[in-house]
């Protein structure tokens, strides 16, 4: 989509990972801006944390169901064909390797692909909820972040030094500015923002960046 | 049963259970009870830290709570103030660990192994297992003195039945505690929930009390949401 910027760009270059069918846990904010981007023919199975696969839109208040709620307690809904299942099944989903991506927001993210979402040590403290087990099973772990703290200290780092969430499992990140896959060599610049350039790119990220004789443009 | 029997199972300091989510599906009732006899000095499990006004949160408000194992505290700052200021012991399980561990509890596993933690600060302490060229964490049983479960409905012999997301938790946590004890909006006569229908089976549970008031209520979070959203053009 032409002429998106900032975190609506970020979303919509992460809707197209998706797979007509990808079975995808999203987390609020970013993650879940996701389903407005999705190519035409795109459909997802939607996972919640707390049971449900096949999440709908969020119901009005008429017709919320205090019996049908999302991870975070919210009013949710079931698509046609979705189900229901315990705490223990869904995570069964998640750590067995049938969720097929997710996209998570991040503190710190590192060119091992290691990321730090939880917790900065005395400051906060929220808890890990599902985030550790996403990262432990799903296959496709896409991270969408602004490039940068507010501060202008770059958030995508050689080696991150927050407590990590998830150990060499990041696949893919997504900025407003750039996207980087995740490989064994370290992260590689695949595409670009419109407005910026590879020497932007490399002025204000902290990790070593292979840069290739290609590098596409993100929409 | 009533309120006070089920009440009187309670007593301080014991390990108890939670099956409530962020404090929805939760046995209000019963949080009540145990708020109005003062039941203190809690080693609290549950899968959050609730809300100040919902659920186990109120219990924590009280300060009634010294310890709690939980996944997420995001939705209830007073537990992450008592935390920081060390006055309740809080232990973090990822989710999928936390549902796992309980389930051990519940089915005489002696523990599980799980990929979920591994490289991270959840592994010190762990022993770690390498099965077939993959490391995991070997994570240990959680038990509990009393399960403090919400269901939709029970039959008049104990079986119970779960509505929708209401099963979360609820339904795991029913196997892991010494005592179970269940609050239901509905109690049917036998029959009416057929073998399809149970969700935990009556050998399961303890005791069974039937909510008194509102059956569905919307929970403080959401009736407060509502009033925003329909008085935001006042």
């Amino acid at each position: 989509m032409a002429g998106l910027t900032g975190r609506a760009l970020i979303a919509s270059r992460c809707a197209r990972f998706f797979k007509d069918g990808d079975f995808v846990n999203l987390g609020i904010g970013v993650p879940m801006m996701c389903v407005n981007y999705l190519p035409e023919g795109v459909e997802l199975w939607l996972e919640a944390e707390i049971g449900i696969v096949g999440c709908g839109s969020t119901p009005k208040w008429e017709d919320a169901d205090p019996d049908i709620i999302d991870a975070g307690g919210q009013p949710a809904s079931i698509i046609k064909g979705g189900s229901i299942c315990d705490h223990t099944t869904s995570f069964a989903f998640i750590r067995g390797g049938h969720v097929d991506a997710t996209v998570l927001g991040t503190l710190q993210v590192d060119q091992e692909g290691n990321i730090a979402n939880w917790t900065i040590p005395g400051k906060l403290a929220p808890g890990m909820g599902g985030a550790m087990d996403l990262c432990a099973g799903v296959k496709k772990i896409i991270v969408a972040t602004d490039h940068c703290e507010k501060s202008g200290a770059s958030k995508i780092l050689k080696k991150c030094t927050l407590p990590l969430t998830g150990a060499k499992c990041v696949t893919d990140i997504v900025t407003e500015r750039c996207y980087f896959e995740v490989t064994d060599e370290g992260l590689v610049l695949r595409e670009l923002a419109p407005g910026y350039t590879v020497e932007d790119i490399l002025a204000c990220t902290e990790a070593d960046v292979i840069v290739p004789d290609e590098v596409g443009v993100m929409e | 049963m009533s309120k006070e029997e089920a009440i009187a199972k309670f007593h301080d300091g014991q390990t108890i259970m939670f099956g409530d989510w962020h404090g929805e599906h939760s046995a209000e009732e019963l949080i009540t009870g145990m708020l109005e006899k003062g039941v203190k000095d809690i080693s609290a499990i549950a899968v959050s830290g609730g809300m100040p006004d919902q659920g186990l949160g109120r219990l924590i408000h009280e300060k009634l709570v010294k310890d709690l194992i939980t996944t997420h505290i995001g939705l209830n700052p007073e537990a992450r103030d008592q935390m920081f200021a060390g006055e309740l012991n809080v232990e973090f399980v990822p989710q999928g660990t936390f549902a796992e561990r309980i389930r051990c509890g519940g089915a005489g596993l002696g523990g599980c192994l799980t990929p979920t933690g591994v490289g991270t600060d959840i592994e010190k302490g762990k022993q770690k297992l390498t099965i077939d060229g993959k490391e995991y964490l070997l994570e240990l049983p959680l038990h509990a003195d009393v399960a403090l479960i919400k269901a939709w409905k029970a039959d008049t012999i104990g079986n119970i039945a779960f509505r929708y997301t209401g099963r979360a938790t609820n339904s795991y946590m029913a196997f892991a505690a010494d005592i179970v004890i269940v609050e239901v909006e509905e109690l049917v006569e036998v029959g009416e929930l057929g073998p399809d229908d149970i969700d935990v089976p009556a050998p399961i549970i303890d005791m069974v009390y039937v909510r008194t008031g509102e059956k569905k209520p919307f929970c403080p979070m959401w009736q407060r949401a509502r009033a925003k959203a329909e008085g935001g053009g006042k």
